[in-house]
């Protein structure tokens, strides 16, 4: 589970135009559900993510990782909760790189190199060895119907091709949490159908998903099993 | 291979990839930065190998040269200083030279003419360096005429022409017999140019010419280190002028590879975003842009060494041989030995290679140590 109390994020903190993007957000997302956040753009909802996802650090509150962060950080997460917010950069780095993958709104794919390596990035870091890494690679492109494409470059690829890359890169490393920015924002509804597709065997597998949307497709499947309101950076609903 | 290791490789492997992804941006930087590698390394190796060259030859110079001076100029030597100096305690041999100038009008330049005492040259005969044989065109058997100092021409036939290994200082020397050089300049008996001084122990050598000089005090002892020291100062000043003009070539260089290497496209920005966002952390995002400084500016190192030893070894620094032999009429044509120091390569290493390195890194870690949140908002 990851559980968040009373998280605050302010830009330009102490600047003349601070700007508040998630006030006082407290919150329990459930571990090997989905869970979406919805709102209308500017409501906070990629904000609350990237705090989530160790990528920024919350002004003031508190994110626990309850038996989430295990594989990253055996010595400090037993099976209890995990304080994220107050440590040190590395260890965020840790994290991000073995418990979350992350599928961005625009997909992010690094140009002018082939499908492959971009699925491979994430892995460049640990050191692990490169043919079981590329093993596991091709295993989730071929899962994910991208094995003709493995050496193309993805430059070339169509719009849900290269969500399909994101996919398999945010899979690299067998990460307990996947998020999801806007996942369908660029998909017509039937690609958009067959990434919740995607998401109900994630799901399956005992993934913990967390999505944000204003896509009714993503919010109204019947897959989601927390929809978290967002507005003006506050949550307003849970159903 | 270790994970360690491995990770080593792979970011050096990422770094690579990421080189070609960017052709046109690395080949220019590349290109230009090997030229000016090119040039520094040429202008140092060629003033080293001319200094080498320069050293070599006077190893078989005498240990001192006495002239005289008489209202501040070099006048003959008489030749009754001779006995008297070698008289002097330590002095090994003294040998009276006898040589001048000799302007020739039709190629506009001066020749060095030097007396000689070998039995091979025969009478009338002269040696001459290749390159008064390449300004007049003559060769072995040829006659050329030369003009005295009363107008009159006398007729000299060539007997050798000096080898190619000693133009460096041959180039515009003609050497003729002692006779012939007093008829060709009226030059008088009694006399010699300068006095060729060799000592026993080379440490005497200031005692020797304090002595020289108590004994005749208007004549002035030049000592071969000082001929050296000569030598190293006029090759220096002429690598210092090169320096100097190319200084602006140099300067443009800097300011572009700094625009390159410092400013990071918004592209870069955000590829190095997406990095952290997928778990590289800042020092991963270091590492691989310190590969690619490192790859860029010791590829335009190495293949600016490389160019630079072709150019002034096998191509007798053909770019800049006007500026760097001589202002002569008669060029000295010569191929220089091959050497390499390697002082003067780490100090080209260290000003090239390292300021190019450091000056990739500082923006890289300031857009690395951001928070990847910036890969989302893009």
């Amino acid at each position: 589970m990851i559980e968040l109390s009373q998280v605050v994020k302010t830009y330009q903190a102490g600047l003349a135009t601070p700007f508040t993007a998630v006030d006082r957000v407290t919150l329990s997302i459930p571990a090997a559900r989905l869970t979406v956040l919805k709102g209308p753009s500017g409501s906070g909802k990629t904000t609350l993510l990237t705090l989530i996802g160790c990528m920024a650090r919350p002004t003031s509150g508190r994110i626990h990782l309850h038996g989430l962060a295990a594989d990253a950080l055996p010595h400090l997460a037993p099976a209890d909760a995990l304080e994220i917010t107050s440590l040190p950069e590395r260890f965020l780095t840790a994290i991000r790189r073995r418990t979350f993958g992350f599928i961005f709104q625009q997909f992010n794919l690094v140009r002018g190199i082939s499908v492959l390596e971009n699925v491979l990035l994430p892995t460049y870091p640990t050191g692990e060895d490169p043919r079981a890494v590329e093993a596991r690679a091709v295993e989730r492109l071929e899962s994910l119907g991208l094995a003709r494409h493995l050496r193309a470059s993805v430059d070339r690829l169509s719009g849900g091709e290269a969500q399909r890359v994101a996919i398999a890169r945010a899979l690299i490393n067998d990460p307990a949490v996947i998020i999801a920015d806007e996942p369908t924002a660029h998909l017509d509804s039937r690609l958009s159908e067959d990434f919740m597709g995607l998401m109900s065997q994630f799901k399956d597998a005992g993934k913990t998903l967390l999505i944000t949307s204003h896509d009714p497709i993503v919010y109204d499947s019947e897959l989601a099993d927390l929809v978290v309101e967002m507005r003006d950076g506050r949550v307003v609903s849970e159903s | 291979m270790r994970p360690s290791l491995q990770r080593y490789r792979n970011i050096l492997d990422f770094a690579l990839s990421s080189l070609l992804r960017r052709k046109g941006r690395n080949l220019a930087l590349i290109s230009v930065y090997t030229l000016v590698v090119f040039v520094i390394a040429s202008l140092v190796f060629f003033v080293q190998a001319l200094k080498r060259e320069a050293h070599e030859l006077l190893a078989q110079a005498p240990d001192m040269v006495v002239q005289r001076m008489v209202a501040g100029r070099h006048d003959p030597v008489p030749l009754a200083q001779v006995e008297a100096i070698r008289s002097i305690r330590g002095v090994d041999e003294v040998q009276a030279r006898l040589w001048g100038y000799y302007y020739d009008p039709v190629f506009g330049g001066n020749l060095t003419v030097l007396a000689t005492e070998d039995a091979a040259l025969a009478p009338d005969a002269i040696w001459i360096g290749q390159g008064v044989a390449r300004s007049m065109r003559v060769r072995e058997g040829d006659l050329i005429p030369l003009r005295g100092y009363d107008g009159q021409s006398s007729l000299f036939s060539i007997q050798k022409v000096l080898p190619e290994s000693s133009e460096l200082v041959s180039s515009d020397l003609v050497l003729m017999a002692p006779k012939d050089v007093r008829a060709l300049f009226h030059f008088p008996e009694g006399l010699a140019t300068d006095l060729a001084v060799q000592a026993g122990n080379p440490r005497e050598l200031p005692t020797i010419a304090a002595k020289i000089v108590e004994l005749y005090p208007d004549s002035r002892p030049i000592l071969k280190a000082e001929i050296l020291r000569t030598y190293e100062a006029v090759f220096d000043w002429r690598g210092g002028l090169m320096v100097v003009v190319l200084g602006s070539a140099v300067l443009s260089f800097i300011i572009f590879a700094w625009d390159k290497a410092t400013g990071l496209s918004a592209e870069e920005r955000k590829e190095i975003g997406v990095l952290k966002s997928l778990g590289w952390e800042s020092s991963d995002v270091l590492l691989l842009k310190f590969w690619e400084g490192t790859v860029i500016s010791v590829t335009a190192f190495l293949t600016g060494v490389l160019l630079a030893y072709a150019h002034v070894f096998f191509f007798s620094a053909s770019l800049f041989e006007h500026a760097l032999k001589g202002w002569s009429v008669l060029f000295p044509r010569f191929r220089l030995i091959p050497a390499l120091d390697g002082y003067q390569l780490t100090v080209l290493f260290f000003l090239t290679v390292l300021p190019y390195t450091a000056a990739t890194l500082v923006p890289s870690w300031r857009a690395a140590t951001v928070d990847p949140d910036a890969a989302m908002r893009s």
